[in-house]
């Protein structure tokens, strides 16, 4: 399967089960696109035509970049066969660890932000802060289930996790002490709003966290138009100072400030660019998860906002990156050297299988944006998970699971998207969030695309 | 290839026999937490690289 999409210049052709990335002039774009489906003479014909005022577009000319095409498809490089929807199906069938875990060590927040999914960190229940016993039940569930996985992942989660501190510290503190014992590297994150952020929490988190998350929608007026306290008093004032604070002192250890765009900033690059004049490197923003009635929830009107937007994103990317102010967003991340193997790009995102919630209280859902709906409880961390056919059910997540998902170019990319966002959208985790599909396809395009800028330059 | 330029990439295909070892991160444990993608996971396998 072969994808070929035009930006900023440049004639991208991405070959979906090689990963390989091709720049071509429009001669040769054009001979691709008709490469599967036209005879090579009918193929001389047409381009001859097309052509017909270019003198250097010949017979042999376009007969020559028909055999570079054939060399190409010979070694695996264009054209290449899908041969891995049973690969997907066997490995998550063989595989029963778990590798990761999302902590909700505090159901409570201290903002009050009317955007939240987790309803102000509450996730339509009681307020609840996660007891250590509790989390230390959770990381033994943990070394139990997750077999010689040496790298295990532990995100202290909320609501807001710095309501609960100490708890925190004492289970990064027993995670630490027992594992060498059980040959396990433990890598933590924190994700914060930041209100009770001081050089205390800065200086165990630097220690100790692996990656921090940093919520922060961008301008002061978008930031503070959903991100208020209890007396609806914005967070920016207090919050940037605390993170600038925070990110200078990391010492270049993993951090992103995190925001979120809604139907009231559409125009979300501003708001990237905004925390990238603030000094910040490291930026994500995502799209808000919300019920589609909801008056800030994103709108069809907004979709071809928003692929412009990330086309103005990684335009402006390029431009800085050449002025030697360059910045990271988390979506144009792509590693095309050394990124993920194939049964990591086919599996899914591992939620319900090596990837789980734990509430305070200690049940087990299949992923945070799971937690509070009984439907999808898994079981607890002392039981482990007894509700097998809901766990069955999110095995069956993959890259393949949905016939759209089979036809499209960029499930290598996605590995079939987000669950939850199928959930919601749909009523079923299998699914399609075709609103999310969109800006991803755009993402992965521009990300692409920034690449192949970089390698122009090279 | 007067035509076409070819980035240099990881071959995919090539990871279906050394591949797996499930080392890497959870896809949506590092920043998202709302939208999978695994494109911009690095590998942890040294035999795969």
């Amino acid at each position: 399967m072969v994808h070929q999409y035009k930006l900023n210049g440049y004639n991208i052709v991405l070959d979906t089960c090689s990963g390989s990335v091709h720049v071509v002039d429009d001669v040769a774009y054009d001979i691709i696109a008709m490469y599967e489906q036209f005879s090579k003479e009918e193929i001389i014909a047409k381009v001859l035509e097309k052509y017909s005022t270019m003198p250097d577009v010949t017979a042999e000319e376009i007969e020559e970049c028909l055999i570079d095409i054939k060399g190409l498809k010979a070694t695996k490089k264009l054209f290449t066969e899908d041969e891995y929807e049973n690969l997907a199906i066997d490995y998550k069938n063989h595989s029963n660890v778990v590798k990761a875990l999302c902590l909700h060590v505090a159901h409570t927040c201290n903002l009050n932000c009317s955007y939240c999914f987790a309803s102000q960190g509450k996730y339509n229940g009681d307020r609840a802060l996660m007891s250590f016993d509790t989390g230390k039940q959770a990381f033994d569930f943990l070394i139990a289930n997750s077999g010689t996985r040496k790298n295990l992942e532990v995100d202290f989660f909320g609501g807001e996790p710095l309501m609960n501190w100490d708890v925190v510290k004492e289970l990064v503190a027993y995670a630490r002490s027992v594992e060498k014992q059980y040959n396990k590297n433990f890598r933590f994150t924190l994700t914060t709003n930041g209100m009770l952020v001081d050089d205390e929490v800065i200086d165990f988190a630097n220690k100790e966290m692996s990656n921090v998350v940093l919520s922060l929608d961008g301008r002061k007026e978008v930031n503070d138009r959903f991100r208020i306290d209890y007396k609806g008093r914005g967070s920016y004032d207090t919050i940037v100072p605390k993170f600038k604070h925070f990110v200078e002192k990391r010492g270049g250890k993993d951090y992103y400030m995190r925001g979120t765009f809604t139907h009231n900033n559409v125009d979300f690059t501003n708001d990237i660019l905004h925390m990238a004049d603030l000094g910040f490197t490291e930026l994500s923003m995502e799209p808000v998860v919300c019920p589609p009635g909801d008056p800030y929830a994103l709108t069809q009107e907004d979709l071809p906002i928003l692929k412009e937007q990330y086309e103005i994103l990684a335009k402006e990317m390029i431009r800085r990156k050449k002025a030697g102010k360059g910045f990271t967003f988390y979506h144009y991340m792509i590693d095309l050297d050394n990124g993920p193997c194939i049964y990591k790009r086919i599996t899914g995102c591992g939620s319900g299988t090596e990837y789980m919630a734990v509430t305070p209280w200690g049940e087990l859902y299949p992923c945070h944006q799971f937690v509070g709906d009984p439907k999808y409880s898994l079981g607890n961390v002392w039981t482990g998970v007894t509700r097998k056919e809901v766990q069955d059910e999110f095995r069956s997540c993959n890259a393949y699971a949905r016939k759209e998902c089979r036809d499209c170019w960029a499930k290598l990319y996605c590995s079939g998207g987000c669950a939850a966002n199928s959930y919601h959208a749909t009523g079923s985790i299998n699914g399609v969030y075709e609103y999310g599909c969109e800006l991803f396809k755009k993402r992965i395009e521009c990300a692409i695309m920034i690449k192949v800028a970089e390698s122009e330059e090279e | 290839m007067r035509r076409i330029k070819t980035i240099s990439t990881k071959n995919i295909t090539k990871t279906v026999n050394k591949g797996g070892c499930g080392e890497c991160q959870t896809s949506c444990q590092s920043a998202c937490k709302t939208s999978c993608g695994v494109a911009n996971q690095k590998c942890e396998n040294k035999n795969n690289q």
